[in-house]
């Protein structure tokens, strides 16, 4: 029973971080068909900016208050880089998917080459608050405190999401886009402010995933991106492009799975089931659960 | 002629550089051929060139960087029957080049073949991978085929990595055996054999992708990358068609896996990651896509400066400049990503593109003069 428990709240902490890389890149898929190879340069971004933010950056540090404001200037790092790829890089391109899809395969080389020269190509020691070293007995399973603070913060910004993409006139706008973005631009709305939008949305959330990564896994390094980026796709198909909530649904599929696996079976056959259900899906409902409609 | 004779395939670039003159159309046929025949012959040269190779052309060294560079303008231009010719962006092919290398490099070191049969079976192996994997990949199109093909491709990573029955070596890698080759091919002194046997491996490529493309399949799958429905209108199967591009493609690629596990002598993990895959693409759209030799050019030029921009980066010229110009100059990607994301605004057609984006430029200029 114990190790059930923690497996599976093991495997939701990774599902949560799937979550976190998941959501914008299928959104920014969704709305407006770019596959963007270079979200995993926004999660460097933010792992590489709380890092630098808790060791320079005045009032920020490894504990408590200034980890939080280290996190902030992290999430504020990815977010401005994804806005200014988006602006100076994606909008030249936009209706031409396949030139928009090789400009972001340059990007994730070139971007992860220039935070490895700048900060070195081994793993860097994460600045993490004393507390999320530690353990937290849940129904006499001992969960580390990293992964928890992972599946809090999924739910805050899945939650944040749901209500933006619901509530807010945006939301309306990008639902009613990745439904059928030339109605909307017929209609007299300029589509061109969502990408942007949700492209600050992603790497925001890519970003904070990057922070609460190198908590949870006590390490940054240059290519951390690259790897997670992989089954973020696969979290994609298998949810539905552009469907949020669908996201959420097959990264914690992904992840459970993945963890019970990798502990009962031999290490890397949950890696292997995973992309076998990506196969299983994508034959019985290639338009993956939730379909290419971004539900509130 | 001696910067010809560098780089063998670009010799065939010239007749796209330099301007028209009458005659120079009747041996246009013929320079491919003249360039095979230098790249032939090159091994023979003592000449050194300082600042491009390290040693004479004829040294070991030298000759295994070109060897590289070969296999890979013969595995873009493989890549290209699928990017270029047929608009399916895969970005699993590293995987059947990795089933190439680390194929022969398991069937020699670890069960002994003899290196025809490994091969044979290697390459018999890669075909029948690719058109298995291709079989279920091909029911998706477009971007949804990309993710797919990448998730395949990672689950060869991932099985080379864990290292499932200490076959692969995992993160170590896999050095062959070579005590079961034949001679010819073993030892730093029969280096020149292997260069031979990438730029036969690189004709091999360039041929069989000249034949198809020209043939009526070819002509199909060019129909298929620019109107797919209207292929199946004319009551052809894309599937079908896509799946034989796919499979060939995929076998191409494992003949060059073959080659290149000679040429290193052994395998490591790296070939399996996407990034090699990403490589590919880099090199296919640098070169000109759909073209016929523009991939071959981007693959050699690519390779070659992913391994000589290690030496630039650390040359004193580079050394010597502030330290947030010199570190990034020092990474060969990114020097190479800022390129290509250039090359996709400004070159969309890539280096073959050249002479047709300089001939109005070429043709400008004298007329200013003369007004």
């Amino acid at each position: 029973m114990n190790t059930i428990v923690l497996l599976a709240l093991t495997g939701l902490g990774l599902a949560a971080l799937y979550f976190l890389v998941a959501s914008g890149l299928s959104l920014v898929f969704g709305l407006a068909d770019v596959l963007n190879f270079a979200h995993g340069l926004f999660l460097g971004v933010g792992a590489y900016g709380t890092w630098w933010a808790a060791g320079n950056l005045p009032g920020a540090g490894p504990e408590g208050l200034g980890f939080v404001l280290a996190v902030a200037f992290g999430v504020a790092a990815g977010t401005l880089v994804a806005v200014l790829v988006e602006l100076v890089l994606i909008r030249p391109l936009y209706s031409r998917t396949i030139e928009q899809v090789l400009v972001t395969v340059g990007l994730s080389l070139a971007g992860v080459a220039l935070l490895q020269a700048t900060w070195g190509a081994d793993a860097r020691p994460f600045p993490r608050p004393q507390w999320s070293r530690g353990v937290t007995g849940i129904l006499g399973a001992q969960v580390p405190n990293g992964g928890l603070l992972l599946i809090v913060a999924a739910a805050v910004v899945l939650g944040a999401l749901l209500a933006f993409l619901r509530w807010t006139r945006y939301g309306l706008i990008i639902r009613a886009g990745v439904e059928n973005r030339e109605m909307v631009t017929a209609l007299g709305i300029d589509v061109r402010k969502a990408f942007t939008l949700v492209f600050a949305i992603g790497g925001a959330a890519a970003a904070l995933a990057g922070a609460l990564g190198g908590v949870y896994f006590g390490t940054v390094s240059p290519g951390q991106g690259g790897s997670l980026l992989i089954f973020a796709f696969i979290v994609v198909v298998i949810g539905g492009m552009g469907s949020v909530i669908g996201s959420a649904y097959a990264a914690v599929a992904v992840g459970l799975l993945q963890q019970f696996v990798n502990y009962y079976g031999a290490s890397g056959v949950g890696d292997l089931c995973v992309v076998a259900l990506l196969a299983v899906v994508l034959l019985l409902r290639p338009q993956g659960i939730a379909g290419k409609v971004a539900h509130a | 002629m001696t910067d010809s004779m560098v780089e063998a395939p670009a010799a065939r670039v010239p007749d796209e550089l330099t301007p028209h003159r009458r005659g120079w159309h009747g041996l246009r046929p013929y320079l491919p051929l003249a360039a095979l025949a230098v790249a032939a012959v090159l091994p023979y040269s003592t000449l050194e060139l300082p600042g491009i190779f390290e040693g004479p052309l004829n040294s070991p060294g030298t000759l295994q960087l070109l060897a590289v560079c070969l296999v890979f303008g013969g595995l873009a231009a493989g890549y290209d029957l699928l990017f270029g010719r047929t608009g399916m962006l895969s970005f699993g092919h590293a995987l059947y080049f990795a089933a190439g290398v680390y194929g022969t490099d398991i069937l020699v070191t670890r069960a002994g073949l003899p290196l025809w049969q490994a091969a044979l079976l290697t390459i018999t192996g890669g075909t029948i991978l690719a058109g298995l994997l291709g079989a279920v990949a091909l029911r998706t199109a477009g971007i949804a085929f990309a993710m797919v093909t990448l998730a395949f491709a990672q689950v060869g990573a991932i099985l080379v990595a864990r290292d499932f029955g200490g076959l692969t070596g995992g993160e170590e890698g896999l050095p062959l055996d070579v005590s079961g080759l034949p001679a010819g091919l073993v030892g730093v002194a029969n280096t020149v054999n292997l260069y031979w046997l990438a730029l036969a491996y690189l004709t091999l490529v360039v041929l069989v992708v000249h034949r198809v493309s020209g043939s009526p399949t070819g002509r199909v799958l060019a129909g298929l990358r620019d109107d797919e429905r209207r292929v199946g209108v004319l009551g052809l199967d894309p599937y079908r068609f896509k799946l034989v591009a796919f499979t060939l493609a995929g076998g191409l690629a494992a003949g060059g896996g073959v080659v290149y596990c000679l040429i290193v002598g052994g395998a490591s993990p790296h070939i399996t990651s996407s990034e090699l895959t990403l490589s590919l693409l880099v090199m296919v759209v640098l070169g000109g896509p759909g073209t016929r030799w523009g991939p071959v050019l981007g693959g050699v030029l690519y390779t070659y400066l992913d391994h000589r921009l290690t030496a630039f980066g650390a040359s004193d010229a580079v050394e010597s400049l502030p330290a947030f110009l010199s570190r990034p100059l020092s990474q060969p990607l990114f020097v190479l990503g800022t390129v290509f994301i250039l090359a996709v605004y400004f070159f969309p057609g890539g280096l073959a593109s050249l002479r047709s984006r300089l001939t109005p430029l070429a043709r400008l200029l004298p007329t200013r003069r003369t007004s």
